[in-house]
Order: structure tokens, then C-alpha cells, then sequence
């Protein structure tokens, strides 16, 4: 599977600290979790929508992953459908009748908009996800996290993270390959729980040479001063600017609003049906 | 060039002993290291080497720990007391792994991580790394991530990350391991360009000595068994028989000097063959030049393995390999040799399935193979990878081994009795129950060769098998490879960096550059072509450079015949300690 | 003398890539929509055990974040349990002596009671109850949903983990008294 990556661009959300995206992206995803209230919902969904616009990402990026959650989204309403069939009603304290499907099953209007607002409450994050993926530069990721009073010790580990992943996936298909050569058989013909036993083979080498690799890498860090004083400088840090600044504001304005909105009839739904 | 007499690094009655081990790994050493001074440290592997280095970069007894006795005084200083940080400010290390020292997304942070640890401030850090980056050369690559450089040029960027801190020792613990011979060659002629625009003292580790040698060194220190069991000037330790009573491979001509019955004198200087006076050498190599027999080594086998006009591209714009042809017969042991990023372990791939090709054909035994899946060409092709650590699966060696055939669905008793056969052809039988931690990197190597062979393949192709080993065990190998090859027929394709290992034990050499096969000959004939081997970064040798020195007609006769004399010469030694 | 410190932030940092490499591997159980067995988990299992809580805990959590950011789904009320298995297996990291060698059946089982119990305060208490409460979705859905992932879980770090940490004490304990045979 091809990861989502940084590309460099020239864009207003590329031009932002890592730390700001960060914090707005945390925000988000705290009121869209607190919150049921429709408005507030679509709103999000329009922020969030012209970040990606405009972090330029392509469709093709993260189309397939796009389409892979919305699959899981869909199984995940009708799956809440089949187990409470009536759960908007209760919440809404309402009941309009749509379609009598069959037995105790019955499409109601409140079900459908509960359902939609489930809905919702993704779409309010996803896309500033994918846009956060293209438009952070891990580099200056780690730098900023730090700046923000995260140890950098802690934001260190982050760096380490990013920068191995690449040689752990090339390190998976070499291994993979050569097990396979030797005539293990990692696909979908065998029982799961043998499939797991299996599947030790490629994790074990990786295991192996990675707790070699821990050892290399923090002697190699400790040679060159890692964790010798209690602060440090960063290379590729970029100090917050202006515009880093009013975002931020602009995000805790929004999310007081969101919230007092949502709260202030002392119940987290907005409810069209009375 | 020793600049003063106050030693930089000194080992006084110096013994260590790791916290694990029943026995002093070091013993009472007596060492002198002068300021400006470059120092190679050779010797066995499992001799100390390393040890050596990591106490004077302060990573024993900080990381390792065990008991030390004795003194040792670096740059002032005792590393047991200042800790690995405090000796950072002193001693750079050079990593032999150069992608665990890699740390930084980027070769610009992996330059300021030094820095940046020292808090230094952004402005003066960007300044101070541009600058480290000018003297490595790598100022076009800042932005570059790591997967995106190759092996010389990450070699460069340890170096400069280690520079950029203005240290006054740098250590380098095998540099030159993995580095194609051209990009060896640089790296060393690198050190010795920094070494004359900065005030620094070298210690370079190697078991290439020859490849270090490249360049002058000031003394050759030679380490065994935790001892020192020479500190010499290079002329004099060459014109002795150290290095060989002690496993290293000397520099080649030097050993074709002495095979025509000659005593090196120092005075003629053997450092380099190209300012080695030769004359008093020259009747005898010519004498012992017609008298050494001349191979025959032609193969008129019938064909294992065709390829024709083989095609492959990672990126649709750029193709990887532009149509590549080559048959290898019954009971060859080819080299497929080529610099870095060439595509030669992209051919292995699609010979093993692993990648399916754009357009051509592989043949196995006559029959087209790309019907079958990985598995199934696995029971004919045994592919091993250059790291053993990728490949062993299970903690004890037998199992490890058997792998492949109880996957197969063969009983047990078989898989057993089958096992037990390839182990014992693999010298590793008497170790069977133990685990493969137990095993030395040598070792490890034939298990997973052992694991390959006990599927009866016809063809094994092996990536780098003697990458990092010393000579005694790459010998060890090498020697079993041409084995098994004679008594049970298999064909064997070695990919390698190794020019002397080519020469030594395979009959040909594929010579691949950009997607092409550009020589299909013998080795002899491959090194000698200048042509050939500036195209494709490989390294003549200096057993050329000797033969043309003779005044010999036929150099690629006469390293021809230095390989067919060696081999009679460890096949007798070989018998006679069995 | 070793400094645990810097150690433990490289183990951090090449575990979650581990993690996230390996998370793109699902075996699918079929039973029930949305569970299977995620050989992914056993990463954390083996750094709790060797490294301790803090770091397989890190693990679990940056890691299972950076591969919800890569597929796009941060599913919150299921990120923050994964830190207690982990919790629960390292909090005896002491008593298992996996690099010593001695993971054997005393260990097996204190670590297998440890993952045991950290996940059914995990899958079968916490998600589903964090889902209730930021999702407001059907108790009934949740819990079975969380009883799916709780077995899915145990079965992945009881078989894998267990396998992998015997094998990686086989391995790194001392090879004393080891004789060569005929
Ligand atoms: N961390 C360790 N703990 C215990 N013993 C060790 C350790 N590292 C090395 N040794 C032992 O010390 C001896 C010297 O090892 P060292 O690594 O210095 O060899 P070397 O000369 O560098 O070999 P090579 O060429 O293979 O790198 C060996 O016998 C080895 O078993
Ligand atoms: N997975 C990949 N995706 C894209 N390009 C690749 C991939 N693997 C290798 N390449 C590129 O293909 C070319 C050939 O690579 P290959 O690994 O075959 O070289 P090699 O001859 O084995 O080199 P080395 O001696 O360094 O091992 C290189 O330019 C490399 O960058
Ligand atoms: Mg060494
Ligand atoms: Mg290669």
C-alpha cells in the first residue's frame, strides 16, 4: 500500500507549523466528538473540505482509502440499523414512519437523519486528516511538537517512527519474498489461527534485526550527544508565525461557540422533529 | 606527519573484560597514538577491534559494561570518567552501519544532529552545516532522505555528521563494508583529503587492507586475541609474513611477490604497488610466471537457467534493466558484478518471482517459468539474502533448517534425517541443538545457506555473501561454496562487491551497468579490461598493475594463473587438515 | 549505566514503526463485521514485556494514531485502549526475564493472564462505553463489537506474542552449557 506523503507545496496550510495543524486537528476532533449538533457538523465539514482543497492533494492520493472508508461507514449504519433499529427515535423522541422493510424493522425518518449526523461526525475529520498527512513536513513536525512544551525526547521518538518506517516496509517485502520462496504460503488458503502461526515467520526476522537496529541507532544518537542537556535546538524548526497564531485563536473561538451551541439546551442533539 | 610528541590516545597496561565474559576480551595493552597521525587497526574478527574503539569513544564501559584495569588517556581525558558525551566533544565515530547512523529525516538534520543536541542556535547551526557539507560534498543533497542516497553518499554524510562537531579523533569501524571498489576507494581518498584541511587523528578499522592502503597510512596495527600483535610502519609489516600468519589477506601483489619465492625488502616500499621498486623482484615473477599452470575452465554443460531479453522498470520513464540476456550452465559458479544501484539484485528478484518482468523470457531447465508462483520456483532456485538476520525464522538451528521441508508437508522423520544430511555437508552438525544466537555471523550465513540446500535446488544465487566477514571466515564460506558445487553439481550466482572473490572462485563474471550486460567473460579477463571496469565502478587489480610492472605481455594471464596456483595451493591445505 | 533513556526512545520510535508497518496485515475471522485477528498487536505485546509499560503503551498509541492518520479513520473511543494491555503486560516486565533467557511456562502464564485481563478492561469495558459516550451508538452494537476485538486480541497476543517472546528469549539468553554433539 502506498502511504500518503508529504509533498512540498506552496499552499497556506503547508505554510503553517506542524503544531498549529496539530492543534486544530486535536480541536476538531474533540468537538466533533462532544457534539451531535447538525450545524455545527456541516460547518466543520466545510472547514475541513477547504483545507484539503486547498493543501492541493490529489483525489488519487487517497482515493482508495476514501472509498475503503466509506465502506466501512456504510456497514457501520447498517449494522447499527440491524441492532437498534429505533435508536433515533429514542433520541429524538420522535417517530415518523418511512418504509415497513420487514418483522420489527421499520425505516424511520429520525433513524435516517441520526444516521446521517454518524455520518457527518466523520466527514468533519477525514479530509483534514488526509490534508494534515500531505501537508506536514515530518521534519519540522517533530521540532514544533517540541516547541509546544512535548519533551523533545518524546518528539524524538516521533522522528525515529517516520524515518524507519520506509526500511520496515522495504525490510516486510524482502522477508516476505524469501519466506515465501522457501515455501511458506502467506495467503488466504489456510485457517486464521494457522495463518497467525505463519505470519511469525516474517515477524520474527523483523523482530530480530530491529532489536539489533534499537541498539545501533541509540549508541550511534548517544555518540553524537542525544540526551545530553535538558533542552536542544532544532534544525529544521520554524518558529510560529502570525497567521499560526490567529488560526489557533480562531480555532478556540470556533470550538467555545460550537460547544455553547451545542450544550446550551442541555442536550448534545439538534433535533429538527419538535 | 606526527605533529607532536604528547600521544592523543593512550593505553597504558590496559585490560577490559566484558560484564558477561569468563575472560578478558582486551589484555594488557600498550598503545600510543600520536596527533595527526592515521592509524589502521587490523585483525581477526572476534579480536578485539571493536572493543579497542568502543572504549576510546567512551561506549565501554557506558553501554557495555564490564571491569576495566590499566590507564587510557584520550585527547587528556579518561573516557570511564566523561561518559560517552563527554568524549563526543572529542572523538567522532564513523558507525559501520551507515544507515543506523543515519538518524535525520533529512541529510541537512542528520549534519546539524550534533549540533542540535548541543543546543546550538539555528542561525549558526545552517552556517556551520553548510560548510561540513561543502567539505563532503553532499551540499545538492540536503533535502534528501535516506532511502533516496546511495551507499557512498550515505558514507558521506556520517562523516560529515561526525565533522561538523570539530573533533580532533575520528573512528571509523569498517567503512568500507557494503561500498562498491569504487566507492571504497573515494571514501578513503575523502579521509585523506580531510585529514589535510583539518588538525584531525584517524583510527580506521578494516579488514580490507589493501583498499586502505590506497592511500599512505602511518602505522598498521595488528590485533589478536585481545593482544597487540604488531604496531609497524605498513613497508615493514608487509615485507613480513604478519598479516598472513594471522589470517588477513595482504595486499595481492605482495602475496604474488612472495609466492615467486621472494623477501620483500622494506627499503622498495610494498605500501603501493605503484611506487613499489620492483626490480629486484622482476626475474623471479617472470620465472614463476611460465612455470604456473594455466587453467582450463571451459563449461559445455547443458544450460539450468536462460534469459532472454529480459526487461524490467520500477517507474514507467525510467527502465531499471533494457533488455538483458544470459544462460548460465550446469555447475557454474558465476559472479554478477555491477556498482551500486546497477539492478543486479532486481535480476535475482525476477528470477525469483519476486517481481514479474515487462517483456522477456526466463527459462529453467528449457521450460518457461512464469507460469510459476514464488513457492514453485523456490523448489528449483534457492535465493540467499545478503543479511542472514532477514532470513532465520526459529530459534534453534535444526528447526531453522527444516523449515522449508515441514512447510512441504515432507514427515518428520524425513525432515529430520534430510536436515541432519545438509549439516552435516554444512559443518554445523555437531551444533544442531543449539540456538542460532549461539553462532558467529559466519556461521549464521551457512544456516541459512544449509536452509536453502536441504531443498535440493538446482540454481542457489547468494546477494553479498561476504560482506563484513574477515578473511579467515570468508574463506570459510567461499571454500564451502566451491565445495558443494563439486560434489553435488548445484549452479551457483553470486552477487558481489568483491573483485577478489569473483577472481578467486567463480569461473565468470556478468558485468552489468544501467539495465545492461555489458561483459560476459572470464574474471581475469573482465579486470584487466580498463574499459569494462571504468564503466562499471569495479577496481583493476593490483595484480595487473604487478604483471604489466614485470614487463609481462599478458596480464590477464598472469592473474589467471595467480588464482589457479592459490587454489591448488588452499585445496592441498585444506586436505591435509582435514 | 546504560542509558535506558535514550534507548527507550529509539525503541518507541522503530516499535511504532513496526506497528504501523505491520498494521496493513488483517486475518479476517469472519464472524462478526469489523473484527479479526491483527498480528500487529503482538509488536506491542513483545516491547511491553521487554521494554515496560511506558514504551509498548507509546507504541500502541503513536502508532495506532500515525496508521488511523495514513488510512484516514482516527476512531478515538478505540485509539485510547490500546495503551492498556500494553500497561497491563509491562507493569511485570521484571518477572518474565525474556533477555535472560528464562520465558518459560511460570512466565507464559503470568504474561498471558496480564494481556488476558488488560484487554477485557480494554475491548470489553472501555471502547465500547468511550463509544457509547462520544458516539452515542446502540449499547448492544458496542459490546458485542468490543467482545469480538477482546477475543480477536487475546487470541493474537496469546498465540503470537507468546511464540515470539519464547523465541526471542531462546535466542538472546545466554548460551551456557552448550556442548557439541555427535
Ligand atoms: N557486548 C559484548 N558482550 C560480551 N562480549 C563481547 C561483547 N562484544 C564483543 N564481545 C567479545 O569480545 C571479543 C572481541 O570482540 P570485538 O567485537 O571487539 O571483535 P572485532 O575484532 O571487532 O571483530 P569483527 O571483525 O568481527 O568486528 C569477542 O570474543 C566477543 O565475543
Ligand atoms: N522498490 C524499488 N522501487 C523503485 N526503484 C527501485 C526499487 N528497488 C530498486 N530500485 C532502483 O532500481 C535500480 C537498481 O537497483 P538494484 O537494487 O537492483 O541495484 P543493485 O545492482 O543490486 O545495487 P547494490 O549493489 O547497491 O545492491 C536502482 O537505481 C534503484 O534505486
Ligand atoms: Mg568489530
Ligand atoms: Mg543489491
Amino acid at each position: 500500500m502506498k502511504l500518503l506523503t508529504y509533498t512540498k507545496q506552496d499552499t497556506f496550510v503547508h505554510h503553517l507549523s506542524g503544531v498549529t495543524k496539530l492543534f486544530f486537528f486535536l480541536l476538531w476532533c474533540v468537538v466533533s466528538g462532544l457534539t451531535y449538533d447538525t450545524r455545527v457538523l456541516a460547518v466543520m465539514i466545510a472547514v475541513s473540505m477547504w483545507v484539503i482543497w486547498d493543501s492541493r492533494a490529489k483525489w488519487e492520493q487517497f482515493a482508495g482509502i476514501a472509498k475503503l472508508m466509506a465502506f466501512f461507514m456504510i456497514i457501520n449504519v447498517v449494522c447499527i440499523f440491524f441492532f437498534s433499529p429505533y435508536i433515533g427515535c429514542e433520541i429524538y423522541n420522535s417517530r415518523t414512519d418511512l418504509l415497513h422493510l420487514f418483522g420489527n424493522y421499520t425505516i424511520t425518518a429520525e433513524q435516517l437523519f441520526y444516521s446521517l449526523n454518524v455520518m457527518m461526525k466523520y466527514f468533519t475529520i477525514v479530509p483534514s486528516a488526509f490534508a494534515f498527512m500531505v501537508s506536514t513536513d515530518p521534519s519540522e513536525f517533530a521540532a514544533s511538537m517540541n516547541g509546544v512544551g512535548i519533551k523533545y525526547t518524546a518528539a524524538y521518538s516521533v522522528s525515529i517512527a517516520l524515518r524507519y518506517i520506509p526500511n520496515v516496509q522495504s525490510d516486510y517485502r524482502r522477508i516476505k519474498n524469501a519466506q515465501e520462496a522457501r515455501g511458506i504460503e502467506m495467503s488466504g488458503k489456510a485457517k486464521p489461527i494457522e495463518r497467525l502461526k505463519r505470519t511469525s515467520s516474517i515477524i520474527f526476522p523483523m523482530l530480530f534485526s530491529s532489536m539489533d537496529r534499537i541498539d545501533v541507532v541509540s549508541n550511534a544518537m548517544q555518540l553524537r550527544g542525544f540526551g545530553k542537556k535538558k533542552k536542544r535546538t532544532w534544525y529544521a524548526g520554524v518558529p510560529l508565525s502570525r497567521a499560526d497564531k490567529t488560526v489557533i485563536v480562531l480555532c478556540i473561538a470556533f470550538s467555545a461557540a460550537a460547544l455553547w451551541l451545542t450544550f446550551y439546551d442541555g442536550n448534545r442533539f439538534y433535533n429538527p422533529f419538535q | 606527519m606526527r605533529k607532536s610528541d604528547e600521544p592523543i590516545i593512550e593505553f597504558k597496561n590496559f585490560t577490559f573484560q566484558y560484564k558477561s565474559q569468563s575472560e578478558p576480551s582486551l589484555f594488557d595493552i600498550n598503545l600510543r597514538i600520536y596527533p595527526g597521525e592515521k592509524i589502521l587497526i587490523a585483525g581477526p574478527s572476534g579480536s578485539g577491534k571493536s572493543t579497542l574503539s568502543n572504549c576510546i569513544n567512551a561506549l565501554i564501559p557506558q553501554a557495555y559494561e564490564g571491569t576495566i584495569t590499566g590507564t587510557l588517556t584520550v585527547d587528556g581525558k579518561n573516557p570511564a570518567k566523561e561518559g560517552i558525551f563527554g568524549m563526543s566533544k572529542s572523538v567522532g565515530t564513523v558507525l559501520q552501519d551507515t544507515d543506523g547512523q543515519f538518524i535525520g529525516l533529512t541529510v541537512g538534520e542528520d549534519l546539524a544532529f550534533a549540533l542540535e543536541n548541543d543546543a546550538v542556535e539555528q542561525d549558526e547551526m545552517k552556517r556551520r552545516v553548510a560548510e561540513v557539507a561543502d567539505v563532503v560534498d553532499v551540499q545538492k543533497l540536503l533535502d534528501h532522505a535516506p532511502n533516496e542516497l546511495s551507499g557512498g553518499q550515505k558514507q558521506r554524510v556520517s562523516l560529515g555528521g561526525v565533522l561538523v562537531d570539530n573533533v580532533r579523533i575520528l573512528l571509523f569501524d569498517e567503512p568500507l563494508a557494503n561500498l562498491d571498489p569504487a566507492t571504497g576507494k573515494k571514501t578513503i581518498a575523502l579521509i585523506d583529503d580531510i585529514m589535510k584541511v583539518k588538525d584531525v587523528t584517524v583510527v580506521i578499522i578494516e579488514h580490507r587492507v589493501e583498499d586502505v592502503l590506497y592511500r599512505d597510512v602511518d602505522r598498521i596495527i595488528v590485533v589478536n586475541e585481545g593482544r597487540i600483535a604488531a604496531d609497524m610502519k605498513p613497508d615493514d609489516l608487509l615485507a613480513g609474513n604478519i598479516l598472513n600468519e594471522q589470517g588477513i589477506r595482504e595486499p595481492l601483489y605482495v602475496t604474488a611477490v612472495k609466492y615467486a619465492g621472494c623477501t620483500i625488502d622494506p627499503k622498495d616500499k610494498p605500501q603501493h604497488i605503484e611506487t613499489m621498486n620492483i626490480a629486484p623482484y622482476r626475474e623471479k615473477l617472470r620465472a614463476w610466471f611460465e612455470k604456473a599452470p594455466a587453467p582450463d575452465r571451459t563449461n559445455n554443460n547443458p544450460p539450468v537457467l536462460e534469459i532472454k531479453d529480459l526487461k524490467f522498470s520500477y517507474t514507467p520513464d525510467e527502465p531499471t534493466l533494457r533488455g538483458i540476456s544470459l544462460t548460465l550452465r550446469k555447475g557454474e559458479m558465476v559472479s554478477l558484478v555491477g556498482r551500486n544501484g546497477a539492478g543486479k539484485s532486481t535480476l535475482a528478484a525476477l528470477i525469483c518471482g519476486f517481481l514479474k518482468p515487462d517483456s522477456g523470457t526466463i527459462l529453467l531447465d528449457g521450460e518457461d517459468i512464469s507460469p510459476l508462483s514464488i513457492k514453485e520456483r523456490g523448489e528449483k532456485i534457492g535465493f540467499v539474502m545478503q543479511s542472514p538476520n532477514q532470513m532465520i525464522s526459529k530459534p534453534m538451528i535444526i528447526d531453522e533448517v527444516g523449515l522449508g521441508l515441514s512447510v512441504r508437508g515432507f514427515p518428520a522423520e524425513e525432515v529430520r534425517k534430510r536436515s541432519e544430511d545438509v549439516l552435516r555437508i554444512c559443518g554445523l552438525y555437531p551444533m544442531r541443538n543449539w540456538p542460532v544466537s549461539a553462532l558467529s555471523f559466519g556461521q549464521k550465513k551457512r544456516v541459512t545457506i544449509a536452509s536453502i540446500l536441504v531443498m535440493n535446488p538446482e540454481l542457489i544465487i547468494l546477494d553479498e555473501p561476504t560482506a563484513g566477514q574477515d578473511f579467515r571466515h570468508y574463506r570459510e564460506i567461499m571454500e564451502f561454496l566451491r565445495d558443494i558445487n563439486r560434489k553435488t553439481g548445484v549452479t551457483i550466482l553470486m552477487i558481489t562487491h568483491d573483485m577478489h572473490l569473483m577472481l578467486e572462485y567463480t569461473d565468470r563474471a556478468i558485468v552489468i551497468t544501467n539495465g545492461q550486460l555489458i561483459c560476459d567473460d572470464t574474471p581475469a579477463r573482465v579486470l584487466t579490461n580498463d574499459a569494462i571496469v571504468d564503466e562499471a565502478d569495479l577496481k583493476r587489480t593490483s595484480l595487473h598493475d604487478l604483471a604489466v610492472k614485470c614487463g609481462i605481455e599478458e596480464p590477464s594471464e598472469f592473474v589467471d594463473r595467480f588464482i589457479e596456483y592459490e587454489r591448488s595451493k588452499f585445496a592441498k591445505e585444506g586436505r591435509s587438515s582435514e | 549505566m546504560k542509558n535506558n533513556n535514550v534507548r527507550n526512545v529509539v525503541a518507541i520510535g522503530i516499535g511504532t514503526a513496526l506497528y504501523v508497518v505491520l498494521s496493513f496485515i488483517y486475518i479476517p475471522l469472519g464472524a462478526i463485521p469489523n473484527t479479526g485477528l491483527m498480528p500487529s498487536l503482538s509488536i506491542i505485546a513483545f516491547f511491553s514485556a521487554v521494554f515496560g509499560p511506558v514504551v509498548g503503551a507509546a507504541i500502541g498509541l503513536i502508532g495506532q494514531l500515525i496508521y488511523s492518520l495514513i488510512t484516514g479513520g482516527v476512531w478515538w473511543s478505540w485509539l485510547f485502549p490500546m495503551a492498556i494491555p500494553a500497561i497491563a503486560i509491562g507493569l511485570f516486565k521484571g518477572k518474565y526475564n525474556v533477555k535472560e533467557g528464562g520465558f518459560g511456562g511460570r512466565q507464559i502464564a503470568v504474561f498471558n493472564i496480564a494481556q488476558v485481563i488488560g484487554n477485557a478492561i480494554a475491548w470489553a469495558f472501555l471502547a465500547p462505553v468511550l463509544d457509547i459516550l462520544i458516539y452515542s451508538e446502540p449499547a448492544n452494537k458496542v459490546f458485542l463489537q468490543g467482545i469480538g476485538a477482546f477475543v480477536g486480541d487475546i487470541i493474537v497476543m496469546g498465540v503470537l506474542g507468546t511464540i515470539l517472546l519464547a523465541a526471542y528469549s531462546k535466542v538472546s539468553g545466554k548460551s551456557a552449557g552448550l556442548k557439541k554433539e555427535d
